[in-house]
């Protein structure tokens, strides 16, 4: 086979690869900006061009205030998850006492239960801590989500800190605290945001939970306040406004992934490569 | 600063006895180094010392006051590190500011004496840059300034040289040595490579298997091993031991027939050794010649020339190796038989429990002042 057959072929991959991961999003976005009859055009070209599902969205339930749900929930999830997973995950990786090693299994194996199976117990004990239809109610059972696997990434990121930094700092007087803070915290930042990034779209996305302990508009999240969007009549699917709501509550994880690009990359190649 | 004492100290990992009681003292103001093989313990004594692992049994003292409980921190040692562990993200003034800090010095006892670290380390133009921008040198010198700022009672060294490169090493071992003379600190220095304890150490504990071998000053340690461990690891290339049979003994040494050649005499105690007895003959490198005329007779089997000095790897009837140094360019060629002429006053005896017979005649100046201790 000669180059040019080969360069053809890759870029023939590249472009079966790009369409099949993108189109969906794109389609999502054409859809946003189409109105009335023009939602049932298939074309997949931008046919027609209207903002007014971008505004209806707000007019017709309290989106704005979902959308402030979610940025509720989704931060306070990461900053305790953080907390607690640094925390943990510095006597995971640094203290030895009996039972270490099965607990770290036991933290992967609880990540592996489907959320379903969860699902009714968790709603018996939010119900029971009088936490149903509340934002706490939401922030609790995601950080109780997203928790193993940001103990094991962060555990698996602390063990490969070198131990003599630590012993470096036992000598100079530091306590456990003060090493966590001062010397394990600077250093950890690129797999402490790229845990925080993904606990953070996985609070966001997330669907399962907030359907279900919920029971008002005022408190959804994005995700759910979405799937109930309903039309004007009971006959009407609200395509405009799902994909122009949908659309909106991307942006905003875009524009984070790309800012935090940078650390992310770091982070996920911290372990391989000791600087 | 201050002397340690160190009373049976035993060491346990899991069942594992890494340090099987050892007993030792170490004065005030001495650069003592521990060497060993891997895996002698060294690291671990010297960890001990430092705080870092729990002592299992025994008891330690530093400046007099029993510290088996205490914290690296309350203990006032100092250590630095065969990978310097500088932390990453301060720049070396922070890295040297940092345990003064935590002990809360005012800001201006801080700056003072990171200041004064930093000159006398040559630290000063270097101290806004962080660690990854230093060269190895460098960082070992912020290390060892992190250590000096914090006025330690004992300086603690675990292999801090065996991350540079060989010249780099000489420099810093020469630097180390100066601050010692200029700091007048009692120094602990652990190592595994004997030119550094050689040249650096007021004594040497040579440590082997979680025991100590022999402590004494360098000189005394080359001339009068304590057992075959000692004679075998101080010395490069390391001491010949070659199988002998007493053939004579009087009051001011023995008589043995190396491999079968003429009697030759060593000056040892012979308590303990009577004719016909197998023994050990151990002679340095240093102290044989190649020629015509010798010993023993063998065949050339190596040759490693040096340039100031040559190696001849010489293969001897009995079917042993052994090592014969040389000044300037060898004469011998690779095959060639030759005779092996021994310097029988630099000989040692060993018996067949390993330990050496003690030699008699004038000690050296140096082995006089040196005292024997150890295990």
């Amino acid at each position: 086979m000669n180059r040019q057959m080969k360069s053809i072929l890759f870029y023939t991959l590249v472009v079966v690869v790009v369409i099949f991961s993108v189109f969906p999003f794109y389609y999502a976005i054409v859809t946003s900006f189409r109105s009335g009859q023009e939602l049932f055009n298939p074309s997949v070209f931008p046919t027609s061009f209207t903002t007014g599902n971008y505004f209806s969205i707000f007019k017709e339930q309290p989106f704005g205030l979902n959308i402030l749900n979610s940025v509720i929930v989704a931060t306070s999830v990461v900053i305790l998850s953080l907390i607690i997973a640094v925390t943990a995950s510095y006597a995971l990786a640094r203290i030895h006492f009996r039972g270490r090693g099965l607990l770290l299994m036991t933290i992967l194996s609880v990540s592996m239960f489907p959320q379903v199976a969860i699902l009714s117990g968790m709603y018996e004990l939010i119900r029971s801590m009088g936490l149903y239809n509340s934002l706490p109610g939401l922030i609790i059972p995601n950080t109780v989500l997203t928790l193993p696997f940001t103990v094991w990434v962060l555990t698996t990121f602390m063990k490969e800190l070198p131990k003599e930094l630590e012993e470096a700092a036992v000598v100079d007087g530091a306590s456990p605290l003060t090493i966590v803070r001062r010397i394990f915290l600077p250093l950890m930042w690129p797999a402490m945001v790229t845990t925080g990034l993904l606990a953070f779209i996985g609070a966001w996305n997330e669907f399962l939970f907030a359907l279900t302990f919920t029971l008002s508009n005022e408190v959804r999240t994005v995700p759910v306040a979405i799937a109930l969007m309903s039309g004007a009549t009971e006959y009407e699917l609200p395509w405009g406004n799902i994909m122009a709501a949908s659309v909106l509550v991307t942006v905003p994880i875009v524009v984070l992934v790309l800012v935090f690009q940078r650390k992310i990359v770091a982070g996920l190649t911290a372990g391989a490569v000791k600087g | 600063m201050a002397d340690v004492t160190l009373k049976g100290i035993v060491k346990d990992f899991g069942s594992t006895r890494i340090i099987h009681g050892v007993d030792l003292q170490i004065k005030d103001r001495e650069l003592i180094v521990f060497v060993g093989p891997s895996g002698c313990g060294k690291s671990t004594l010297l960890r001990l010392i430092a705080g870092l692992e729990d002592i299992t049994d025994g008891d330690m003292f530093i400046d007099g006051d029993l510290v088996n409980q205490r914290s690296p921190k309350e203990r006032k040692i100092a250590m630095v590190f065969q990978s310097y562990a500088l932390y990453p993200h301060m720049n070396v003034y922070e890295n040297m500011a940092f345990g003064l800090e935590l002990s809360k010095h005012s800001k201006e006892d801080i700056k003072d004496k990171v200041m004064e670290a930093a000159r006398i380390l040559e630290l000063t133009p270097l101290l806004e840059r962080k660690p990854k921008q230093l060269s190895g040198g460098q960082r070992q010198r912020v290390a060892i300034g992190r250590a000096i700022v914090r006025n330690p009672k004992v300086f603690l060294f675990d292999e801090p040289l065996s991350n540079l490169d060989a010249a780099l090493r000489v420099q810093m071992r020469i630097e180390i040595a100066k601050l010692h003379q200029d700091m007048d600190a009692t120094m602990v220095y652990v190592t595994h490579d004997q030119v550094e304890a050689m040249t650096l150490a007021d004594r040497i504990v040579v440590l082997n298997a979680g025991r100590i071998e022999q402590v004494g000053s360098p000189l005394e340690l080359y001339h009068r091993p304590r057992n075959k461990f000692v004679a075998g690891f101080i010395g490069s290339p390391k001491m010949n031991f070659i199988e002998a049979q007493v053939t004579g003994v009087a009051e001011d040494g023995v008589e043995l027939s190396v491999i079968g050649s003429d009697p030759v005499k060593v000056a040892v105690d012979p308590t303990g050794l009577a004719v016909g007895d197998k023994v050990e003959f151990g002679i340095r490198p240093e102290h044989m010649g190649s020629g015509t005329e010798g010993e023993l007779s063998g065949k050339v089997e190596v040759i490693e020339e040096l340039g100031e000095s040559h190696f001849l790897h010489v293969r001897l009837t009995d079917g042993s190796l052994i090592t014969v140094q040389g000044r300037g360019d060898a004469t011998a060629k690779a095959g060639e038989s030759c005779k092996v002429k021994l310097d029988c006053s630099h000989a040692h005896v060993f018996g067949g429990d390993g330990f050496a017979f003690s030699k008699l005649g004038t000690l050296g100046q140096h082995e006089k002042t040196a005292t024997l201790e150890g295990a």
